[in-house]
């Protein structure tokens, strides 16, 4: 059993645990459980070793490089990692290794932070459920016959599992947040630019953040402080200084504003995640929160500005993957069909779905009509949420209009797997920080997950906010 | 001449590599030449992951060539990219610059022609290279990410001669403005032309073809001539000209059709959303400093007297130019010396780093004292220039000093009239153009050396003149 991260770092300070031990306790429990929900794609079991033995030598010495020092984490497998084979749930990229580290599993290792192993998500991060993962399906650890939510359900699935105790993910419309509820820990999307996007495989550029999941705030808060910062290597990511997040979770929320947007509460919305969320509104004013109902009008307009945004972005990123230079190459005779067979082969049917409509989007005499208007109902989007802002500190909602799906239940619907997301993608046209935090389980024994949205480079208030909402005790899957 | 009837429309669009160190988007060092795929990483490999991180360097050379031009510099611009699938594109699109380029209008002054209009400057990434070998096709991606500048001009091209002058003029510039090496070999400075042509008199443009691989100055003629005479005999046997891209074929000198008009790639353009804006603040734009263009260069020295030809000589070759920069005085048998004798010996091989400039002065010097002739003056430069030694010394080394001793000169001078009577004779009778010949015989007596004004004085007084 491996505790929450939070308390986890403080057992390691105090000497408790060591780092080798908890990684042998992560590496067995993934051994037992990963045949069943298969949240994991492979394991860097040499390279973990390595860095626990190492970790409990400085912890020995009482040199710890600081809170996730020897604190096994798991990456989602659109990270690069040097040396290890690195997918992004595709066939494309299957036996890709990449010669270098993402700068977030840089900094993740210079913080002491044990890799233990890739983590599976929906092919190039596109999708609701994990199922468009070329390596199989990841199941839920509070029902089997469910998904953990994506695209970063192994992430969301291993955390709430208790295989390790923390994760990263990326956010792209919604890829931290909604399986974080679904599986009932916490998962935060930064601000746009709060994280280095450098080694991270693109779906979205301007959408795409790197994030990280924890059962508890405090673990999300303590690897946030690990990956956030400026990186020359990302010119779209921010010079401003990095708080100290976990020292926020000290200060009271008494006093914050929360706004609840009436939009998000309307059709679709299953009564008792709504009813979850209204007890987590509760639990904020009993802590002294005042609470105001706000509008944001733009919002039910959001699904569709992303899925021309995202899928536009998408289809020039994933222009790359052509078998000249890496992954999978089709055999043909020449170039065109050497070009199209290996992308027919490659590519799963969402990721084409998404390269065309990306492609219409952007063609000679679409463009106007569909990409620059997106363009300009995203800017009316953010603009709704900087009015909110000089109303209140944080907006809060369900992270998802109902608990985990049953696997299959979507996969022949593509709208309705798209309509899952439909809270959280306006945080990343907005470019705001969104976390979404466990609320309660449905009658079903199903986690919700409560989100909040902040004002750009305000990770503290959600923190807080969060941390306020969240369980005293967590409950364990079966 | 049908062609007479036709007036040809011409705009080029050159990409012109600049001179950083590294490539515009990563660290890699952009030098020409390196075995294939030994100057990259992931940025520009376009590995899963990577992020291109904007270098400054490539930025003040564009600014430089947008003020060198007189283009309206944009103090923020943004990057867009372009879409489309090629071998040698590792991201399957280009960075480049779409709706807002950092230089906007300027024109290219030509010497002898007039100006030509620009329609914009933009900053791009070049792409990798496929090279066709007989196993298979590889491709070298060192020169993935070198800058690139794209200086589109007007079409205000009238024939193949301008466009070949434009682009003479401009590449020129580029070299100056010490952004651009201008060599078309490597391809670090690469055109492709607009042709269309219309009736004389017409107003609007006709179906305009765009010529791709055309890579030295003649080809560059040689594909348009090639074109328009080919676009004017389709209209004249009642065809039409299809828009479309051409391909130069450079061994038969004809252009060839690549795609049409429907196969054209439509490249998807939209703004780069990995890099934000490209600022640049007024200090920076003022803070770049343009040199003297050449067309400047030639109206200073045409107005020091130096002839237009000569001017145009020294301006096409810089180290001419530097030579006579540095020569301490200017007369006008300076600059006839230098682009004659010393532009020889420089493509000949090198000049000799020992040399001076200062030596064409003492050349001069010796040539008005009588001490060598002007004939001489040129071989005692050329082996200065060659061997790096003062002219004095070679002058002394090789005893190339004039006779100018009329004792000396009287002996020759009687040996030559006693051993040509017969001449002697014709010049008593009135053939006075003999004395020519004369002299020419003492010349030759005396290894060159004979000072010929003593000589025709001399040869005159025998010969009772």
């Amino acid at each position: 059993m491996i505790a929450p991260l939070g308390q986890l770092s403080l057992a390691l300070a105090r000497g408790e645990v060591t780092p080798t031990a908890l990684l042998e306790e992560s590496l067995s429990r993934i051994r037992a459980l990963d045949p069943q929900v298969h949240p994991f794609m492979r394991l860097t079991e040499p390279q973990a070793q390595a860095a626990a033995r190492a970790a409990s030598a400085r912890r020995a010495a009482g040199k710890a490089l600081g809170p996730l020092d020897g604190v096994p984490v798991g990456l989602k497998d659109i990270f690069c990692m040097e040396g290890v084979e690195t997918t992004a749930g595709s066939k494309i990229l299957q036996g890709y290794v990449p010669p270098y580290d993402a700068t977030v599993v840089r900094k993740l290792k210079e913080a002491g932070a044990v890799i233990v192993g890739k983590l599976n998500m929906d092919e190039f991060a596109m999708g609701s459920s994990t199922e468009n993962s070329a390596y199989g399906v990841t199941r839920n650890p509070w029902d089997l016959e469910r998904t953990p939510g994506g695209s970063s359900g192994g992430s969301a699935a291993a955390v709430a599992a208790r295989m390790v105790p923390g994760a990263l993910g990326t956010d792209t419309g919604g890829s931290i947040r909604q399986p974080a509820a679904m599986v009932g820990c916490a998962g935060m999307k930064p601000t746009y630019g709060r994280v280095s996007r450098f080694g991270v495989i693109a779906f979205a550029s301007s959408l795409d953040q790197v994030g990280p999941f924890a059962q508890d705030v405090r673990g999300v808060a303590l690897l946030l402080q690990a990956i956030a910062g400026h990186d020359d290597n990302d010119q779209t990511s921010s010079a401003r200084p990095v708080p100290d997040y976990a020292a926020a979770l000290e200060r009271r929320v008494a006093g914050l504003r929360v706004g609840v947007p009436r939009e998000y509460f309307g059709e679709g919305l299953a009564p008792e995640v709504a009813a979850l969320v209204r007890a987590g509104i509760e639990k904020l004013r009993g802590a002294g929160c005042s609470i105001s109902e706000i509008s944001l009008p733009n919002s039910p307009h959001a699904i569709a500005t992303y899925y021309i945004v995202a899928t536009a972005e998408a289809s020039s990123n994933l222009a790359r993957y052509d078998g000249v230079r890496y992954g999978h190459r089709a055999k043909a005779g020449q170039l065109l069909e050497m070009y199209e067979r290996t992308r027919a082969e490659g590519f799963g049917a969402e990721v084409k779905r998404r390269i065309m409509l990306g492609t219409y989007a952007l063609s000679a005499g679409y463009y106007d009509a569909y990409y620059l208007r997106a363009q300009k109902v995203r800017a009316l989007i953010r603009r709704d949420f900087d009015n909110a802002f000089t109303m209140v500190d944080a907006v809060l909602s369900p992270t998802s209009p109902t608990t985990a799906f049953k696997l299959g239940e979507r996969t022949d619907d593509p709208l309705a797997m798209y309509l899952s997301d439909v809270y959280t993608v306006p945080a990343n046209l907005a470019g705001l920080p969104g976390i979404s935090v466990p609320c309660g389980f449905d009658s079903s024994k199903l986690p919700v997950g409560l989100q909040l949205i902040g004002k750009p480079f305000d990770e503290e208030t959600l923190l807080r906010l969060a941390h306020a909402v969240e369980p005293e005790k967590f409950e364990e899957p079966r | 001449m049908p062609v007479a009837d036709f007036e040809p429309v011409i705009g080029l669009e050159v990409h012109a590599q600049l001179l950083t160190r590294s490539k515009i988007f990563c660290a890699c060092p952009t030098a020409f030449g390196a075995p294939p795929n030994t100057q990259v990483c992931p940025v520009c490999l376009g590995l899963p992951g990577a992020l291109p991180a904007l270098n400054q360097g490539s930025i003040e050379m564009a600014i430089k060539a947008g003020k060198a031009f007189g283009c309206k510099i944009a103090e923020r611009s943004i990057w867009a990219r372009k879409n489309y699938f090629y071998p040698d594109l590792p991201k399957g699109y280009q960075i480049s610059q779409y709706e807002l380029p950092i230089c906007l209008g300027g024109a290219v002054p030509v010497p002898g022609l007039r100006n030509i209009g620009l329609t914009r400057i933009h900053l791009e990434e070049d792409a990798g290279k496929n090279i066709h070998a007989e196993a298979g096709s590889e491709v070298d991606l060192n020169r993935s990410g070198v800058p690139l500048i794209e200086i589109v001009g007007e079409p205000q091209l009238r024939s193949a001669e301008e466009a070949s002058e434009y682009l003479k003029a401009l590449r020129l510039s580029l070299i100056y403005l010490g952004i651009n090496d201008g060599n078309l070999e490597e391809g670090s400075f690469r055109c492709d032309a607009n042709v269309s042509v219309r009736r004389k008199g017409a107003t609007i443009f006709g179906t305009r073809v765009e010529l791709k691989n055309i890579n030295s100055f003649r080809f560059v003629r040689q594909a348009i001539d090639y074109e328009i005479a080919r676009q004017v005999e389709l209209i004249e046997s009642g065809g039409k000209v299809l828009q479309e891209t051409r391909l130069f074929d450079n061994a038969a000198g004809v252009t060839r059709s690549m795609r049409s008009k429907e196969e054209a790639n439509d490249y998807r353009y939209f703004p780069e959303p990995d890099l934000p804006p490209l600022l640049l603040s007024r200090e920076l734009i003022a803070s770049v400093q343009v040199p003297k263009l050449p067309h400047q260069l030639l109206a200073e020295l045409t107005a020091a007297g130096v002839s237009a030809a000569d001017g145009h000589t020294l301006i096409e070759n810089p180290e001419l130019l530097r030579i006579y920069d540095q020569a301490p005085t200017h007369q006008s048998r300076t600059a006839q010396v230098i682009v004659n004798e010393v532009a020889r010996v420089l493509k000949e091989g090198a000049i000799h780093r020992d040399f001076s400039p200062a030596w064409i002065e003492d050349v001069f010097r010796l040539q008005d004292l009588g001490t060598i002739s002007s004939t001489v003056g040129k071989e005692v430069l050329a082996e200065a220039l060659r061997t790096g030694k003062p002219p004095e010394r070679i002058v002394s080394e090789k005893g190339l000093a004039q006779v100018s001793d009329t004792g000396a000169l009287e002996t020759v001078v009687d040996a030559v009239l006693a051993r040509s009577p017969g001449e002697v004779e014709k010049y008593k009778g009135g053939k006075k153009n003999l004395l020519g010949f004369f002299v020419g015989q003492a010349m030759r007596d005396l290894k060159g050396k004979g000072n010929p004004g003593a000589l025709n004085g001399l040869f005159k007084k025998k010969l009772g003149d």
